[in-house]
């Protein structure tokens, strides 16, 4: 689809002036410029984290991202807990989407240890993720147009996300936290009637897709707000780590579930959505096109999942579980992107080190930083929106 | 993966080889080669994504781990870098230049474990800690027990209670004990 940009392109040959490290010359006192700060609690910032903007007009000068508010220094509290304990832990480091908190330190332990998962459980596993992806699709995809004052999506969407958490609770017994996946396998089995009640939901989901194509992305003041503000440069993907979302709509197809297939995704017929334009309104279409995707796997999962009582490898004490003297990379393909924890064990019952690695922690602070500069100071949340930033995982 | 180490370990004297899986593999180099070996991994092998990195503290055996994990997405296959430095005096050489999000990781290490990072940007600024004047919160030394006991304390009217003891007394007030 071809459209035409609206890309704002002033000379900045003359205002602000810039040093010889190309940095802008800010002087506060000359009152040309305005310091604002934007959070840590404002509507428009996601989570507890601020920006530190200096506006020249109502123009981004520079900003800078100041993390800190949630600091619960959740890898040191990990280095006292034995491997179990750390599980309550690992699911607070985002509360949006815990399961991948779960499913990536269940698999670094399996991994050092060498427990096999059983089929069934690696089926349910991929399940409770794809669930956890749609609940979070749910409200994010409204949620960037409720940036820019179009409410009503978000709210649709609140009101979809709500059935995915009673399947939750009907699957885990937890809404939000869910501690379904655990070294060796998973804690239960599908309940009776739960693929018929996930069905409905999903076709109620089809219809609400349908309805936001006209709300929001058939909107003309969306458009306006959003086609060609906010452009993440196709250079700027390997230069901060960029991954997701956000890279697939620059242009590079980076999706951990087909480059590092894990679980059964390699039985699952997908193709994650790309594109080129890399403004808001591309991030937007590309998470609209993961919903869609997400539906899909889940009914191709649904379909395939086997009907195996099997759900749980024969595990030593998991209470006492010591693992074997290493180090291990273990990722997933979060809603936000590549997501991974890098755990070191010296052999003992607890981690000597764990280190987790969220999408934010470069899309909210090198990118942001630099994706702000000379934007208008209405856009600033619609981009951070656009990025799904998650301040929890940049400090953890 | 194989060809790759061979090498490196002709060119970078790396050591302490591990296949973690065939597509994962972590080696060990000396402090002084380490940039030099990131930078050839990115320009000529294509290790163009920075996945993370973090610090490990080895601190009966008086030294501090840097994990440099790289990624390359067309081969799909990962690297980690294991550089051992010394605790006393943690120092690095920089990698800032090689890719612009890697300041935001050493900013994090200078305050957690007090691993200085010459010459990359805003090292010296505080990244999540405001006004800490205790030693780095993430090195093995520093007792978040203790910490919290000293620096926090329970509020007035806040008590503890055993919840099997408490949830009796609160639903079956007239039982007797």
């Amino acid at each position: 689809m071809k459209r035409n940009k609206l890309i704002w392109q002033p000379d900045r040959s003359k205002y602000p002036e810039h040093d010889s490290n190309g940095k802008p010359i800010v002087d506060l006192k000359s009152q040309k410029f305005t310091k604002l700060w934007q959070g840590p609690n404002h509507p428009g910032v996601t989570g507890n984290m601020s920006l530190e903007l200096t506006l020249s007009g109502d123009e981004v000068v520079e900003a800078k991202t100041h993390v800190g508010y949630l600091h619960r220094g959740f890898e040191k509290l990990m280095e006292r807990r034995t491997y179990m304990q750390c599980f309550p832990t690992s699911i607070r480091m985002c509360v949006a989407e815990p399961d991948s908190n779960e499913y990536v330190l269940s698999a670094a332990v399996e991994e050092l240890s060498g427990i096999e998962v059983p089929e069934t459980a690696q089926w349910l596993r991929m399940l409770a993720l794809e669930m956890a992806r749609l609940q979070v699709l749910l409200r994010v995809v409204p949620g960037i147009a409720s940036t820019l004052s179009l409410g009503l999506g978000s709210q649709w969407g609140m009101y979809m996300r709500e059935h995915i958490l009673d399947r939750f609770e009907e699957l885990t017994g937890g809404r939000i936290y869910h501690m379904y996946i655990l070294p060796g396998g998973v804690r239960g089995q599908l309940p009776d009637g739960f693929k018929k009640r996930m069905l409905e939901n999903l076709d109620m989901i089809d219809g609400f897709i349908k309805r936001i194509e006209d709300l929001i992305f058939s909107n003309n003041v969306f458009k306006k707000r959003t086609v060609g503000v906010g452009i993440l440069k196709p250079e700027w993907v390997d230069q901060f780590g960029v991954v997701g979302p956000p890279a697939r709509g620059a242009g590079f197809k980076r999706d951990v579930r087909k480059d590092y297939p894990y679980l059964k995704y390699n039985e699952i017929d997908f193709d994650p959505f790309m594109a080129t334009d890399s403004d808001i309104y591309t991030r937007a279409i590309v998470r609209k096109q993961d919903l869609i995707m997400t539906v899909d796997i889940i009914r191709q999962i649904l379909d395939k999942i086997p009907n195996d009582k099997e759900i749980r490898a024969k595990t030593p004490n998991v209470l006492h579980l010591e693992i074997p003297k290493g180090e291990v990379y273990a990722r997933s393909e979060s809603s936000r992107g590549e997501y991974g924890m890098y755990i070191v064990s010296d052999g003992s019952k607890y981690p000597r080190r764990v280190n987790l690695r969220g999408p934010s922690y470069t899309h909210a602070v090198a990118l942001l930083e630099k994706m702000l500069i000379n934007a208008n100071i209405s856009d600033v949340h619609a981009i951070m929106v656009s990025l799904q930033t998650c301040p929890p995982e940049i400090e953890r | 993966m194989d060809k790759i180490i061979k090498d490196l370990t002709s060119r970078f004297k790396v050591t302490d080889y591990i296949q973690q899986r065939p597509n994962m593999a972590y080696v060990t180099v000396q402090k002084e080669l380490a940039i030099s070996l990131i930078t050839h991994m990115r320009d000529i092998e294509g290790f163009t994504h920075f996945v993370l990195l973090t610090a490990v503290d080895w601190i009966e055996d008086n030294l501090f781990q840097l994990t440099y994990i790289l990624n390359s997405p067309d081969k799909k296959v990962d690297l980690g870098i294991r550089v051992m430095i010394d605790r006393e005096n943690p120092t690095m050489d920089s990698a800032h230049h090689l890719w612009q999000q890697v300041a935001t990781y050493q900013r994090e290490l200078k305050e957690m474990f007090g691993i200085d990072f010459p010459g990359s940007p805003r090292v010296d600024e505080s990244f999540i800690l405001e006004g800490w004047d205790d030693i780095p919160p993430y090195r093995r030394d520093f007792d978040t027990l203790k910490y919290a006991e000293e620096t926090y304390f329970p509020r007035d009217g806040r008590g503890s209670n055993d919840p099997a003891e408490y949830m009796k007394k609160k639903l079956y007030p007239d039982e007797e004990k």
